[in-house]
């Protein structure tokens, strides 16, 4: 084990964490506006938007990310009159064309775990806030969506988790986060074991921090 | 005996089997992604140069050769982890990989080239037809600083790892924007849907996936070779040590070089070389 190439890979790889954050944060975010929107549209009665929602989470739930990936970057990229559109300032950017493939791959995971989530919410909880007087309208707000996210934590929690390892395939597409810095380091050294391994802790670091979160979330929203 | 002894000692054997990659076979590690020097047909089996080369050179050494497939970036670390016994992958021949392993004599030179799609503005650049960094001299400062000046603020694109990566990065044509990729074809993919303004690598790569796709690429800027650009491709070789496999290792190396001459001397390998790159890059 050569311990000084991993003391000097140290630095390097913590400074790739944060494009691994960013890359992270932003399609967190953007896929989870993604989720609530086709989670509503899931639970529309309209059998065309509904399907359409359902097609969506299938397509993106049932190919691999990578796939994904490679058909935004390169895949788009060969397109010649895309590519004098304004579409192409932002697929033009490796780092678009990921957060976009992320985001999307997300989006469907985060819909079907907020769907699951209203569709178990008990009827006896609504049936209570209906008996009390309130209007519907409230009874979503103030019952329905709380209790929906309450409920989708711990399946949340994993989703992100999943997503930050998710984000290793960033470095398909030329980006220099952890895992990419990592080859870009192993290219020069030839030493794969020393540094992957440093790869892979700060992974299970960023997993620690994430699930103990999510934990604490979980305790502070009980329903006990 | 039951099934489960049966399944630890297959599993064992096989371990063995995997330390003993020898036998009397020699494992060459090849890349299958970089035509002309090495690449793969429809079929999915390894063709081009090295490829034809290194079974000339098998023949000549009289030995039995499986050529394997090894992605690029994993090259040198399969080479060190016994998983094959040499690597003949347009692997040029650098005092930096030196450090890790070692190299028979030159086989093929690889000249390095820019390329970039017509219409570029950097077509208009004015340099030498080719330099060589080894060799120096105010010709070669003035077309560094020429090309310095031309790659400022471009996006420049070349595979991870390579020498022309290592080029790139030295701070020979200054803070250059260098976007580093897992295989030629996906530099080349971005060079041609615009992502990259610039590319580096063989001359050759380029010029044969212009000739194939018939997209509009075009070598701009000067030829490289010495420096960061090594002295020519050779066959990669672990370097020997005292134990068994060291000193088979430094049989190879031996049996390598004198293979290479001989093919040399009869003109095996000129002949390989006008067939993948239409001209005569042997040494």
């Amino acid at each position: 084990m050569d311990f000084d190439l991993m003391i000097t890979s140290l630095p390097k790889l913590l400074s790739a964490a944060v494009i691994t954050l960013k890359l992270l944060s932003a399609s967190l975010i953007i896929g989870l506006f993604i989720g609530f929107l086709f989670a509503v549209l899931r639970l529309n009665k309209n059998p065309f938007i509904n399907k359409f929602a359902y097609g969506y989470s299938y397509l993106f739930r049932g190919t691999p990310l990578l796939v994904q990936i490679f058909i935004i970057y390169y895949g788009l990229g060969q397109i010649e009159w895309l590519r004098s559109t304004f579409l192409w300032v932002i697929l033009k950017e490796p780092y678009w064309c990921a957060i976009i493939a992320f985001a999307l791959n997300t989006g469907a995971y985060t819909s079907e775990i907020l769907r699951s989530a209203f569709q178990t919410i008990k009827p006896g909880i609504i049936e209570a806030g209906k008996s009390l007087g309130i209007s519907s309208k409230i009874i979503l707000y103030k019952i329905q969506i709380p209790v929906a996210i309450r409920q989708s934590l711990p399946a949340y929690g994993n989703e992100i988790i999943l997503m930050m390892k998710g984000t290793s395939l960033a470095s398909t597409v030329t980006l220099m986060d952890i895992t990419g810095v990592a080859k870009h380091i192993v290219s020069t050294t030839y030493k794969p074991l020393e540094v992957f391994l440093l790869a892979g802790g700060i992974y299970l670091f960023m997993t620690f921090i994430i699930h103990n979160l999510i934990k604490y979330l979980e305790k502070k929203y009980s329903f006990q | 005996m039951n099934i489960f002894k049966k399944t630890i000692l297959s599993v064992l054997a096989s371990l063995l089997l995997i330390g003993n990659v020898y036998a009397d076979k020699i494992k060459i590690g090849t890349e299958g992604a970089y035509p002309p020097w090495n690449s793969k047909d429809a079929s999915g089996a390894l063709i081009g140069f090295e490829v034809e080369l290194a079974q000339e050179l098998c023949a000549i050494m009289k030995h039995e050769c499986t050529i394997v497939e090894q992605d690029w970036d994993g090259m040198i670390p399969a080479l060190l982890m016994r998983k094959f016994d040499a690597i003949m992958a347009g692997m040029s021949i650098t005092a930096e990989r030196q450090k890790t392993i070692t190299f028979s004599q030159g086989y093929a030179d690889e000249v390095a080239a820019l390329a970039v799609i017509k219409g570029s503005s950097l077509e208009s650049m004015d340099t030498p037809e080719g330099i060589n960094l080894t060799l120096g001299g105010s010709a070669v400062k003035k077309t560094l600083k020429t090309l310095t000046a031309a790659l400022a603020g471009k996006t420049v694109c070349t595979q991870t790892g390579t020498i022309h990566q290592n080029f790139l990065e030295s701070g020979d044509v200054g803070k250059v924007n260098v976007r580093t990729y897992k295989t030629q074809d996906e530099v080349n993919l971005d060079l041609t849907s615009g992502r990259c303004d610039v590319a580096l690598a063989a001359a050759v790569a380029f010029t044969d996936y212009a000739d194939k796709s018939g997209k509009p690429v075009v070598l701009v800027g000067p030829t490289f070779s010495g420096g960061a650009f090594g002295n020519g491709v050779g066959v990669g070789i672990r370097q020997g040590g005292d134990d068994a496999i060291g000193t088979r290792d430094a049989k190879l190396l031996k049996d390598f070089n004198k293979a290479i001459n001989t093919a040399r001397k009869q003109g095996i390998i000129s002949k390989l070389a006008i067939k993948h790159f239409g001209f005569d890059a042997s040494m």
